[in-house]
C-alpha cells in the first residue's frame, strides 16, 4: 500500500475540510492538555502530602510495643495443655521501652543494603514547667546527624540550627510551646520527667512542623541528655528509625525485621494508611475526569468525520473507481483521524505543560509547608505518555467507524444515483 | 496473444429492490483489441448495469467476466481495485473530479496509486496527455474553475494515465453541448485509430453511436 499518497489523500481531505478539523483537534487538545494538567497538579499535591508524611515517618520503625506476654505460664505447663484457661487481671509485663540490644541491632542494620540510614531515638513523656504551670510534652532523644539526614529537621527550623543540640543539656522546642511558654532560643527550660526527676535543658532552637499538636509539644534533644535526663545508661533507646531505598517493601521488611530482632516493628503504610487512601482516590478522580475528556473529544472526531464522508461521497466513489480498494479508503480516513488526534495531542500536551508552569508558579504559602512557595506539581512524564497515546487511541476509535463506513461506499450507487 | 480484451459468458444480473427483477439476461459479448463499441438502448434496457459489471466495480452477478483471458469473477476487492486502476480507464457522465486536487494532481492520482513509474515520470506523462487535449493552459486551476467540457477533457486525461486495456465512459456525452460532445467523440475517435486503444462506451445519443466502429444495441436486458 503507497502510504504516503494515503497520506496526501488524507491532508487534502482535511485542507478541504480546515475549519471544522481545527475544531476536531481542539476538543482533543482541550482534553489532553486539561488530562495533563489534572494529573500533574493531583499528582504534585499528593506528593507534597505524602511527603509532609513521609519526612517525618520512618519507613520502618522498631520498638517495644507495652503488651501483656502473649504465652501466660500457665499455656507452656504441660500439666494443664488440655484445659481450657481462664487467667484475669493480666497487667503487660515489665520489660519496659528499651530495645534490648539496641546497640548489635543498629550495627546490623547499617551494614544491611537495602537501608539508607538508622537513627536511634529515646520518647518520653516529660512537663515542661512554666513559673507554676507544668504543661505536659514529649522529649525525643535522637542522633542528631542521622535523625537530620532522615527528616530533614533544618527544613523545619525557623530559629537556631539542627546542629546546635550536639551540645551538652540542649534542647529544641516547637513554635507553639516557645509561644506558650514565652521562651526563645538562649532560654533555660525546665524538665520534671515522668519519674520526678528534674532538668534544666538550654534552647538552642525553634522548629514548626506546621502541625498545631506537634508544635505544641514535642522538643528535641540529643540522645545523650535525654538518657542523662531519665537516668539510664547510654545503651537505653526506645525506638530505631529505618529509612529503606525501595520504599515499597516497607512492609516486608518491617515483618523480617520483626523475627530477626525479636522487637515490634511497624512500617509506614500500616502507621498511615490514610494517606494512601486519600491519594489513590485524587488520582482515581483525576485520571476518571481526563478520560472523559478525552472520550467527548473523541466523539468530536467521530461526528467530523462522519460529516466529511457524507460530503465526500462523490470523492470516495471516484477513488473507488480509478483503483483504490476498501482498504486504501479506510486507510485515508483512518489517518485523517489521527492526524486530527497527533496534532491535536501534541498541542494539548504543550498547552498542558504550559497550564502546569503557570499553576506552578501561583504562590501558595502554607505554616505547615515551610518548604513550599507555590503550588505543587508533578511533572512526570508519565502523564504526558498516557496523555498522547489516549489522544491516538481514541482518535483511531473514532475514526475507525467513519473509515470502514467510507471503505463500504458503493461506487455505482453513488456514480448512478446522479 | 489473444484479440479479446473484454469477454463475457452468460451474465445475469438482478434487482432485488424493491422486487426482485433480472435486469441482464445471459448477456454474452467480446470487445477485439482496439474496437471502439457503443452500447445503446432506451432507458433501463440494463446498458448501465451491464458497464459497471465489466467495470468491476459491481460485483453481484451470475455468470463470467474475461478481461484479457483472464477471470475476472470471483477476485478480491483487492485485486479487482488493482484491475481497475492498471487496466481500466474510466469517463463518467458527471465529470467526478477531486474537487481537493488541482487539475494535473487529479489526472496524477491514478498514475500514483499504481506507483509504477516516479513521481516525475507520471507527472510528465500527465503533461503530455493534456498537451494531447489541448488543456496545459488549465494545469493548475482547480476543477470548479472549469468548463464542463473542459473537465470532461481532463477526467478522459485521467482515464489515460496508466495506458489502460481499455477506457469504458458512462453517457460521456450526456452532461455536454452539441460542440464539446463532438469534441469529447473525436478525441475518443482518435484515440482509438491513432493509439489503437480499445473504448467501450454506454450513450443514449444515436448520432455518437453510429458513429463509432460497432454498435450493441441493447433491450430487456438482452443484446439484440
Amino acid at each position: 500500500m503507497n502510504f504516503k499518497l494515503i497520506l496526501n489523500i488524507a491532508i487534502h481531505l482535511l485542507r478541504a475540510r480546515l475549519k471544522q478539523s481545527i475544531v476536531a483537534a481542539a476538543g482533543v487538545t482541550f482534553g489532553i492538555s486539561m488530562f495533563v494538567t489534572l494529573l500533574g497538579f493531583m499528582n504534585g499535591l499528593n506528593d507534597l502530602l505524602d511527603n509532609l508524611m513521609l519526612n517525618r515517618t520512618a519507613h520502618v520503625r522498631l520498638y517495644n510495643e507495652i503488651k501483656p506476654t502473649e504465652q501466660q505460664p500457665v499455656v507452656l505447663s504441660e500439666q494443664f495443655q488440655k484445659n481450657t484457661h481462664f487467667i484475669r487481671s493480666i497487667k503487660p509485663k515489665d520489660e519496659g521501652l528499651a530495645i534490648y540490644n539496641s546497640r548489635a541491632i543498629i550495627q546490623n542494620l547499617k551494614q544491611d543494603e537495602r537501608v539508607i540510614d538508622v537513627s536511634a531515638k529515646i520518647t518520653t513523656p516529660v512537663f515542661f514547667n512554666s513559673g507554676t504551670i507544668e504543661i505536659s510534652g514529649i522529649i525525643n532523644g535522637v542522633d542528631v546527624l542521622a535523625e537530620d539526614k532522615l527528616f530533614q529537621l533544618t527544613d523545619y527550623m525557623i530559629e537556631g540550627s539542627v546542629n546546635n543540640l550536639l551540645q551538652n543539656n540542649s534542647i529544641m522546642i516547637g513554635k507553639g510551646l516557645s509561644e506558650k511558654m514565652l521562651l526563645t532560643t538562649g532560654d533555660i527550660i525546665k524538665v520534671t520527667t515522668a519519674k520526678g526527676d528534674l532538668a534544666s535543658l538550654k534552647i538552642v532552637g525553634i522548629f514548626q512542623i506546621g502541625i498545631a499538636e506537634i508544635d505544641n509539644t514535642l522538643t528535641y534533644t540529643s540522645l545523650d541528655t535525654a538518657q542523662k535526663i531519665l537516668g539510664k545508661p547510654t545503651n537505653y533507646i526506645t525506638d530505631i528509625q529505618v529509612k529503606l531505598y525501595d520504599i515499597s517493601t516497607a512492609s516486608v521488611v518491617a515483618k523480617e525485621f520483626q523475627h530477626r530482632f525479636n522487637v515490634d516493628t511497624i512500617d509506614y503504610e500500616t502507621a498511615n494508611s490514610q494517606f494512601e487512601t486519600g491519594s489513590s482516590v485524587r488520582s482515581i478522580i483525576s485520571y476518571a475526569v481526563g478520560i472523559v475528556l478525552l472520550i467527548v473529544a473523541g466523539f468530536g472526531i467521530y461526528n467530523i468525520m462522519n460529516m466529511m464522508i457524507f460530503e465526500k461521497m462523490d470523492s470516495i466513489a471516484i477513488l473507488k473507481a480509478t483503483g483504490f480498494s476498501g482498504q486504501d479508503v479506510k486507510w485515508i480516513f483512518i489517518s485523517l483521524s489521527l492526524i486530527i488526534g497527533i496534532v491535536g495531542g501534541i498541542l494539548g500536551l504543550l498547552l498542558g505543560l504550559v497550564l502546569s508552569t503557570i499553576i506552578d508558579s501561583i504562590p501558595f504559602e502554607t505554616a505547615s509547608l515551610p518548604t513550599v512557595t507555590t503550588y505543587p506539581i508533578n511533572y512526570n512524564p508519565f502523564f504526558y505518555i498516557i496523555g498522547i497515546t489516549f489522544a491516538l487511541l481514541t482518535s483511531t476509535i473514532a475514526g475507525l467507524f467513519p473509515a470502514l463506513k467510507a471503505s463500504k461506499v458503493d461506487p455505482v450507487e453513488i456514480i448512478r444515483g446522479k | 496473444m489473444s484479440n479479446i480484451v473484454l469477454e463475457t459468458k452468460d451474465l445475469t444480473k438482478y434487482f432485488y429492490d424493491p422486487v426482485k427483477i433480472q435486469v441482464l439476461k445471459s448477456v454474452s459479448m467480446k470487445v477485439n483489441h482496439g474496437e471502439f463499441v457503443s452500447i445503446v438502448g432506451k432507458s433501463g434496457c440494463g446498458k448501465s448495469t451491464l458497464l459497471y459489471l465489466l467495470s468491476t466495480m459491481d460485483t453481484d452477478y451470475e455468470g463470467q467476466l474475461f478481461m484479457d483471458d483472464q477471470l475476472i469473477t470471483g477476485k478480491s476487492d483487492q485485486e479487482l481495485a488493482q484491475i481497475r486502476n492498471e487496466k481500466i480507464g474510466f469517463v463518467f457522465q458527471f465529470h467526478y473530479l477531486l474537487p481537493e486536487y488541482d487539475v494535473l494532481r487529479n489526472v496524477m492520482l491514478p498514475g500514483l496509486k499504481l506507483g509504477k513509474l516516479s513521481k516525475e515520470e507520471v507527472e510528465h506523462n500527465a503533461m503530455e496527455h493534456l498537451r494531447t487535449l489541448d488543456m496545459t493552459d488549465q494545469v493548475l486551476k482547480m476543477p470548479n474553475q472549469l468548463s464542463g467540457g473542459q473537465k470532461q477533457r481532463v477526467a478522459i486525461a485521467r482515464a489515460l494515465i496508466n495506458n489502460p486495456l481499455i477506457i469504458m465512459g458512462d453517457e460521456p456525452t450526456g452532461n455536454l453541448d452539441k460542440k464539446n460532445s463532438d469534441l469529447v467523440f473525436d478525441i475518443f475517435n482518435e484515440l482509438a485509430l491513432e493509439k489503437k486503444q480499445t473504448l467501450l462506451v454506454v450513450t443514449h445519443d444515436n448520432d455518437f453511436a453510429a458513429r463509432t466502429h460497432r454498435t450493441i444495441t441493447m433491450e430487456d436486458g438482452r443484446i439484440i
